[in-house]
């Protein structure tokens, strides 16, 4: 395992009882000892502590940066407003996407948050294609998310963040140097998501943790708070084939990219355009089994009961912990993608019901 | 669990735990199994009635995490299930050695049980 990263929490995820597992490079706590599903449930009634410095943080900075950023993302860049973050995709010549990430106007630059799994190829990519613009790696900051109805209450000591909404940003000077704030998450809570300088991430932390609301939460209960709110993971959900269309993200691609003077100009952009028009051959949309079994990630979908091929795959699945059953995402036929229409997923052989529903499964309570 | 509650179990290299009931033999699955699976959430149970053979499926558990399935300890036929579980399978997690059974199965020859490992041989095998 020598070859597996560590985040600047690694030792504090041990001292806290940590299971870890690899993840995109990085050895990563699962759970700690509360527990998956209890992990879930106190993330929702109280605050959540997120180790997420995997992801990567980068700064893009030069002249013209945001009009020169537009080119790589279909979504409105030049008209974000300063301390305000956006949802994005970078998109393939395809159409697909490259990679899902959040983007700020931090004033005289550009804060980017990529994946994981994804950041090298993305810092690659933006550099060979951002031309004047510096790409710039942060590696001297960890990353966390504080996610929760308490969120806000465990912060504030620390840093003023009363006043900010949800996709805000502000750079804020604390005992525990500079933070790099936004109010948002992965979860469907409010919360926060927190860059902090490395020389300090564990004794913030360990403040945090000090709060009785507050307890470290790991990748699993991450995982199934952000399904229950209808969020993409990618590379399963969505990838390099999935089109914006399809993966119902036409929320995030801002009209001004659509029609008018700076539509299109993003890779992929005559096909997404046209999709966006006419709509894509298939949709991602939520799946209630009727049971209580699960359909996992790779269920093959049926429209009967018997017979016929597959029209679609799920592609995340768990048990939903606050909505006490499971849940999936899943591709369908557009025609299908209807609420209530019931298809048949097949289960250990068994082709069980599963209602088509709209997301996200649980409302989400950002602080507009 | 006291030591007169576990002195009459058996135990298999599978992690699951049988008990004498009477004439029936009682299944579940150890602590250490449920702290490896994390929180279960779904259990489906065999038929009553159902022959089975040892190794068969017998039951399938999924976790957070995944799912398992248990195979069948020993060959027989499965007489009582756990219904419980089907609407509450986080009992499996909470009372592994109780309340969270599975499945009670009679066998012809009550001998066999000598092969299964006892308390002091499956502390030792999960070391």
């Amino acid at each position: 395992m020598s070859d597996m990263k560590r985040t600047g929490l690694f030792d504090l995820h041990l001292e806290l009882g940590a299971k870890m597992v690899p993840f995109a490079g990085y050895d990563m706590p699962v759970q700690y000892p509360m527990g998956v599903m209890k992990e879930h449930l106190w993330t929702r009634e109280n605050a959540g502590l997120f180790d997420v410095s995997h992801m990567g943080q980068v700064i893009l900075r030069g002249d013209d940066v945001a009009a020169k950023f537009e080119a790589l993302v279909p979504m409105n860049v030049q008209g974000l407003k300063e301390g305000r973050q956006r949802y994005g995709l970078f998109t393939n010549d395809d159409g697909g996407i490259r990679d899902d990430l959040m983007f700020a106007n931090r004033g005289d630059h550009l804060f980017v948050v990529v994946n994981a799994a994804c950041k090298d190829a993305d810092i690659a990519y933006m550099r060979s294609a951002l031309e004047g613009v510096d790409v710039i790696e942060v590696t001297d900051r960890s990353l966390v998310a504080l996610q929760g109805p308490k969120a806000e209450a465990a912060l504030q000591p620390i840093a003023d963040v009363a006043a900010m909404k949800f996709m805000d940003v502000a750079t804020i000077d604390t005992e525990f140097g500079e933070l790099w704030i936004s109010r948002s998450g992965y979860t469907g809570e409010d919360g926060f998501e927190i860059s902090v300088p490395d020389q300090h991430a564990e004794a913030f932390a360990r403040r945090l943790l000090a709060d009785d609301a507050v307890a470290p939460i790991g990748l699993g209960a991450r995982d199934s708070l952000r399904l229950e709110a209808g969020l993409c993971l990618y590379g399963s959900d969505i990838d390099e084939v999935t089109t914006p269309a399809a993966a119902d993200l036409l929320w995030a691609i801002q009209k001004v990219r659509v029609t008018g003077e700076r539509a299109g100009g993003f890779p992929g952009a005559d096909l997404i355009i046209a999709e966006i028009e006419n709509g894509a051959p298939s949709k991602r949309v939520g799946l209630l089994p009727e049971g209580r079994a699960p359909m996992r990630a790779g269920t093959r979908l049926f429209a009967d009961a018997e017979g016929g091929e597959p029209i679609g795959v799920v592609t995340s699945g768990a048990f939903g912990p606050s909505i006490e059953r499971p849940m999936s995402m899943a591709y369908v036929p557009t025609e299908l993608a209807h609420n209530d229409v019931v298809i048949f997923g097949e289960v250990r052989g068994k082709r069980l019901p599963a209602k088509v529903t709209a997301l996200p499964f649980r409302p989400s309570t950002y602080k507009r | 669990m006291s030591n007169t509650e576990t002195m009459d179990m058996k135990y298999t290299e599978e992690h699951e735990w049988l008990r004498v009931e009477g004439d029936l033999i009682v299944v579940g699955i150890t602590e250490y199994a449920t702290e490896q699976l994390g929180d279960i959430v779904f259990v489906e149970l065999p038929e009553e009635g159902t022959e089975i053979s040892k190794d068969d499926e017998v039951v399938v558990i999924e976790s957070v995490k995944a799912a398992s399935e248990i195979l069948a300890p020993l060959d027989g036929e499965v007489v009582e299930v756990n219904d419980v579980l089907t609407d509450n399978p986080a009992l499996v997690n909470e009372d592994p050695l109780n309340d969270g059974w599975f499945f009670k199965m009679k066998i012809e020859d009550m001998s066999v049980l000598d092969e299964l490992m006892d308390e002091a041989a499956y502390k030792e095998h999960i070391g």
